[in-house]
């Protein structure tokens, strides 16, 4: 096998005597789309955290195409933080662009880049409108736009629909998987939506709570593309109830 | 796609009628304030009038305005030296208190540094302050420059520290991860934020800035509305001592309107978000 586009090897992070990260493993190959699934408060947006740089790891390596993260002369990344966070006085257009902008690309450029990927995006005709115009579906659509046209290795999405009503929620995984099926990125995606774990990934890890480490890694062998009856397949469903299981663990249900 | 075509129903309604809409209510709103004024001035005039009061102590409104009318040219004339003084002192202020709040975002030494010495520049009183800045800077601008921006760059300051503090951190985090640096951080992030703040301080200090300015000119000067309040004083001439209080009232809600103007057309956002009309 190849060597995989991202690998985390081992990393630990505590803040203070609270230990939130201990040995943790994870892999992505190439156009593989791999969810992260764990308890919240477990350590999942830390890692991301420790991805992007804003947070220092105690111990342990990241590799990017087996390289270590520290020697890449660019960030690899794209991430989409938990919250959308478009910036409210900048309009769509001009938050699209955003990333781009940092790394130096005009303008112009940038916007010519973002263009045609707009109706892609569900997201033509509000371009020139503020964040705070839009429904939650379509910030959400926005963010993650923003992220995908940074054209960077590696997609890190923390919880993008965590946010949203359940139906707003579902209509967003299935276009999120069409999008995918077009362009094969490799996502990284955090989430405590069993469901939309199953329904998107190829592989899921199940994170134990705090200090996180992998308690179970699962393959999604299920055909793409996926549709509503995916989801009734009864392969889906075992796969389903087995996650469940492991997040659950041992822990007592409640009386 | 449908979810589109769904979402653009929700779309704000056109511009033009929220426009008049809001106009109109604008008008509405302001309604009680004039009703009150106006009837303060004729409560004023009638006491003046029958009352039998000295025209020295308390002239009626109408003689304000007239005396005002025929003191016209230099009234003007002084009124432009007051608000030289204002503008001058207040483009200073900006560019300190900016500086300052900047300074005190960078690092928490400099904060706690910084934030003593500059609350305890606002409990200086201003009445003993003035003759002496006046002393050691003379009778021209520089005075009325420093005493302007010693009573209004506080407010700004402080709004604008605030401001930056309010910037969200998960959106300081998504530029660090696009690889901006720290300055780029601050500018498209913090600055942004602190705006709507800035021009919440900016509100509240040009209030200050005309009395300053008086307030430096009355201390010494060889023109502005301070001086020309001093010498009318000075001939028992109330009347024209009012109508340079007038003046420098509506001089102060000039430079308010403008304060509010600013804001509309360079932080449109903010209205936008609180369901406001649609941009252009
Ligand atoms: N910068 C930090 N300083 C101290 N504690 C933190 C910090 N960031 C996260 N934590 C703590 O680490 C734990 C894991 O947080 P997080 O990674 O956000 O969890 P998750 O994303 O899995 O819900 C939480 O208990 C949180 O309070
Ligand atoms: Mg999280």
């Amino acid at each position: 096998m190849s060597v995989p586009r991202l690998e985390i090897r081992g990393l630990s992070k505590s803040f203070g005597d609270l230990e939130v990260l201990r040995d943790l493993r994870l892999r992505a190959d190439r156009g593989e789309f791999v969810s992260i699934l764990g308890p919240s408060g477990s350590g999942k947006s830390t890692t991301f955290s420790i991805l992007t740089g804003a947070v220092a790891a105690d111990g342990g390596e990241v590799l990017v195409d087996g390289r270590p993260l520290e020697q890449a002369d660019h960030a690899p990344f794209a991430f989409m933080p938990q919250k959308d966070v478009l910036l409210p006085w900048r309009r769509i257009e001009a938050n699209l662009t955003l990333g781009l902008e940092v790394q130096g690309v005009s303008k112009a450029e940038a916007r010519r880049r973002v263009r045609p990927l707009v109706a892609r995006f569900g997201l033509a005709g509000f371009e020139r409108h503020y964040p705070a115009q839009l429904s939650g579906g379509m910030r959400q659509r926005a963010a993650l736009l923003r992220t995908v046209v940074q054209e960077r290795e590696v997609l890190l999405l923390d919880e993008p629909f965590g946010a949203l009503d359940a139906l707003t929620r579902t209509e967003m995984q299935r276009w999120l998987e069409a999008m995918w099926e077009r362009d094969r990125w490799t996502v990284l995606l955090i989430t405590h939506d069993v469901r939309e774990a199953v329904f998107l990934s190829d592989r899921i890890y199940v994170l134990s709570p705090r200090p996180a480490t992998v308690i179970r890694e699962v393959e999604v062998p299920l055909p793409r593309p996926r549709t509503l009856e995916t989801l009734a397949d009864p392969r889906a469903a075992r796969i389903e109830a087995e996650l469940l299981e492991s997040l659950l663990g041992d822990r007592a249900p409640a009386a | 796609m449908t979810v589109t075509a769904v979402e653009a129903q929700r779309a704000p309604a056109g511009r033009g009628r929220a426009r008049a809409r809001s106009a109109r209510r604008q008008a509405v709103l302001a309604l009680p304030a004039v009703g009150v004024v106006a009837l303060l001035l004729a409560g004023w005039q009638l006491y003046a009038d029958l009352g039998d009061v000295d025209v020295t102590i308390l002239p009626s409104p109408s003689r304000v305005v007239s005396a005002g009318w025929d003191a016209r040219d230099v009234l003007w004339a002084n009124t432009l030296a007051t608000l030289r003084a204002t503008l001058l002192g207040f483009a200073f202020s900006l560019t300190v208190g900016f500086a300052l709040s900047v300074l005190i975002d960078l690092s928490g030494i400099l904060r706690r540094a910084l934030m003593p010495p500059l609350i305890i520049s606002q409990t200086l009183p201003i009445i003993a302050i003035a003759p002496l800045v006046v002393i050691w800077f003379g009778f021209g601008l520089t005075p009325k420059i420093l005493l302007v921006a010693l009573v209004t760059f506080f407010a700004i300051t402080v709004a604008l520290v605030q401001g930056y503090q309010a910037a969200e951190p998960e959106a300081e985090q998504l530029l660090r991860s696009m690889g901006a640096s720290r300055l780029r951080v601050f500018r498209m992030v913090r600055l942004p934020t602190a705006m709507p703040y800035f021009f919440a301080g900016l509100r509240i200090s040009i209030t200050y800035a005309v009395v300053g300015a008086i307030f430096a000119e009355y201390a010494g000067a060889t023109e502005g509305l301070g001086i020309f309040m001093q010498n009318a004083k000075n001939a028992f001439r109330t009347d024209l001592v009012l109508a340079a209080v007038f003046v420098s009232a509506t001089l102060t809600l000039a430079l308010f309107a403008v304060t509010i103007l600013a804001e509309r057309l360079l932080i449109p956002w903010t209205r936008v978000a609180r369901g406001g009309e649609r941009p252009a």
